[in-house]
């Protein structure tokens, strides 16, 4: 069985966002890990590992050279290897280039499984899986909190709140997986070393057979206009307690919680 | 703006309700022509004159063999369909689950551009301005749909509601759905009964309490205040620690990592490992004795009060308004 984890890299820090004069999110200085829902990706994949013969689990990213990074971390976390898509002509793609993309890896290796975090802490559209699963014409499974593969089924569960639902599709399939689907377990010892051997493929865009044309600034449907610097207004109040709850239940009541 | 350019709008009933995210789409599509409801299912009368109230004239009412077992996909198609058929100005769909993966598919099918998560969208003479508020609040971002029908994705809460009256009619809209429509199968769906706490990674508001909480009488309190807020109930490391709250409510990395809309926490001071669990709130209030306290960096609305004052007044003040009787606006 083979499963493909996408992976992403993001700012460590959540809140240390901030852009660069062509409005892309800015790199240089700052520290990068890989997506929390993307380690619990790879965690479901090795969950589901042990059941299936023939196992390869191979992480994709599309991202700078310093992308290379998050391929290594899913491999400590057990990825098997990696595809590192990296082409300077990709700067600045929105989420329909990234997923035309990643699809045409896709095309270009065989899976049986796609996995992918729910969402991103950076930018965070909940939107490339569905893209991706649009793209290939396969059923997509989308926030789940627990993944159970049956011989050729997969299930999930998800729930947001109000509701909860199981869902049902066939393998072939892509999944995104919530961060609440399970922390994953700690790498095993050695791991970081191994990971260091395990093998990288780096594709341009010729290499998955795409042209330029529709990825990167030049390519997107969407363009960002103006970014504007806002200090989340944070209020912070004293007083009577009486008053106090008052205040604090307009503060619900506005945001219709009450 | 063109008042006769149709804005579709992917609408939502919670327990058999017009919900408030689907009538703050509809005073937001008014702004780019006429509103245009798509609703998976049937629209009773009800529905009908909510849906009206916000200004929509038509209402498709999606079905067919199929359509009830398979939402996402049925809303999708007829999406896909009502926008080959007649290009709208925009399509506006809600900022959660379902909202995302119908956007998302819609955008591909259209190719068109998607904006997701706006917390406001206007029109210009581009078409359609969008504000997004990125992760941590700390920018805003306008961006604009440059190629195709712009679709996007509205957080609702901050969009205030405004009616205006029209008699709204049910278009029925069959759907005959493709087989790949059908790969997706809802195996079961349960209403979270009302009362039962929600799962605290998945629920939409969760109330937590810390040491500053004093004793398990006031934790029970906080408990109380979640029930009433239909929330979850969690703890700080020091509660659980202080066997206030079970280790599996434990708000922190290694314990419970949480996505509410609304997060109050009480008497938590906010370690680095705890803040990093709440990577996403829509809102945190936060309440705590000490000014310095590391929560209130990230909180949109701070309390310096003790908590022996603050959450019996509180909880009273909920009630007191939960007891009036709900008027809508
Ligand atoms: C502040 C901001 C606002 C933006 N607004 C828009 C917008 O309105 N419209 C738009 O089209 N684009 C927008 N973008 C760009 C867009 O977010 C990214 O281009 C796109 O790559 C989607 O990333 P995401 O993190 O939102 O994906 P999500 O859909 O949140 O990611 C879900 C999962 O998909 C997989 N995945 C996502 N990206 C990659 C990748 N590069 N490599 C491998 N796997 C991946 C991962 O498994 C990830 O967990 C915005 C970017 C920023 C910084
Ligand atoms: N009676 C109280 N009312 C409000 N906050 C309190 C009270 N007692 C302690 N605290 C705060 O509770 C927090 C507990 O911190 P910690 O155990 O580190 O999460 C600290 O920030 C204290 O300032």
């Amino acid at each position: 069985m083979k499963i493909v984890v996408l992976v992403k890299q993001v700012p460590r820090a959540a809140c240390d966002i901030s852009f660069t004069p062509e409005s892309n999110l800015e790199r240089t200085g700052k520290r990068f890990r890989l997506n929390g829902a993307d380690e619990c990706a790879v965690d479901q994949a090795l969950r589901i590992a042990p059941w299936r013969r023939d196992m390869e689990i191979t992480a994709v990213t599309m991202g700078p050279p310093a992308a290379e990074e998050a391929l290594r971390r899913a491999m400590v976390l057990g990825a098997d290897n990696g595809i590192h898509v990296c082409d300077a002509r990709l700067s600045g793609s929105d989420a329909l280039s990234t997923a035309r993309v990643l699809a045409a890896v896709l095309r270009r290796v065989e899976f049986d499984l796609v996995l992918c975090g729910a969402g991103t802490s950076d930018s965070g559209m909940s939107a490339v899986p569905a893209m991706v699963a649009e793209l290939l014409d396969v059923p997509a499974l989308c926030h789940a909190d627990t993944v159970t593969l049956h011989e050729h089924r997969l299930e999930v569960r998800r729930g947001d709140g109000a509701v909860r639902e199981t869902l049902a599709a066939d393998l072939p399939a892509v999944v995104s997986v919530r961060e609440c689907c399970g922390a994953p377990r700690y790498p095993r010892f050695g791991a970081t070393v191994s990971a260091r051997e395990k093998p990288v493929r780096t594709w341009s865009l010729a290499d998955i057979g795409m042209n330029g044309a529709r990825v990167g600034l030049a390519g997107a449907a969407t363009r960002v206009r103006a970014v504007t610097v806002q200090p989340r207004p944070r209020r912070v109040l004293a007083g009577e307690p009486s008053d106090v709850a008052a205040r604090l239940a307009d503060f619900l009541a506005e945001r219709q919680f009450l | 703006m063109r008042e006769l350019d149709p804005v579709l709008v992917l609408a939502e009933l919670t327990d058999g309700v017009v919900s408030r995210s689907t009538r703050a789409l509809l005073t937001l599509a008014r702004r780019f022509g006429t509103p245009e409801v798509v609703l998976c299912g049937p629209a009773g009368d009800d529905t009908l004159s909510v849906l009206g109230r916000y200004g929509a004239p038509i209402v498709r009412t999606l079905w067919g063999p199929g359509v009830e077992e398979h939402p996402t996909a049925a809303c999708v198609e007829a999406l896909v369909a009502l926008a080959v058929r007649t290009p709208p100005a925009a399509i506006l769909l809600p900022a959660d689950h379902a909202g995302h993966e119908i956007a998302a598919r819609v955008a591909i099918r259209l190719d068109a551009g998607l904006i997701s998560d706006a917390i406001d969208v206007r029109p210009d003479d581009s078409g359609l301005v969008a504000t997004q508020s990125p992760p941590g609040g700390t920018h805003r971002v306008e961006s604009t749909v440059v190629r195709g029908v712009p679709v996007c994705t509205v957080r609702t809460e901050a969009v205030p509601l405004v009616p205006a009256p029209v008699t709204a009619r049910a278009r029925p809209f069959a759907l005959d759905l493709p087989p790949h429509a059908r790969a997706v199968r809802l195996v079961e769906r349960t209403a979270v009964a009302p009362g039962q706490r929600p799962d605290l990674a998945t629920a939409a508001v969760v109330v937590a309490g810390g040491r500053g909480v004093g004793s398990q009488d006031l934790f029970d309190l906080v408990g109380e205040l979640a029930d009433e807020l239909g929330g979850a109930l969690g703890g700080s490391h020091t509660a659980t620690e202080l066997g206030w709250c079970p280790r599996h409510a434990q708000i922190d990395q290694t314990g419970c990592v949480i996505h509410p809309d609304l997060y109050l926490a009480l008497g938590i001071s906010g370690s680095v490992r705890h803040r990093a669990a709440v990577p996403d709130a829509g809102a945190i209030v936060a309440v705590d004795r000490d000014p310095a306290a590391p929560i209130f960096t990230i909180a949109d609305l701070g309390v310096v009060g003790d908590l022996r004052d603050v959450v019996p007044e509180l909880l009273a003040e909920v009630r007191r308004r939960k007891s009036r009787p709900h008027t809508e606006v």
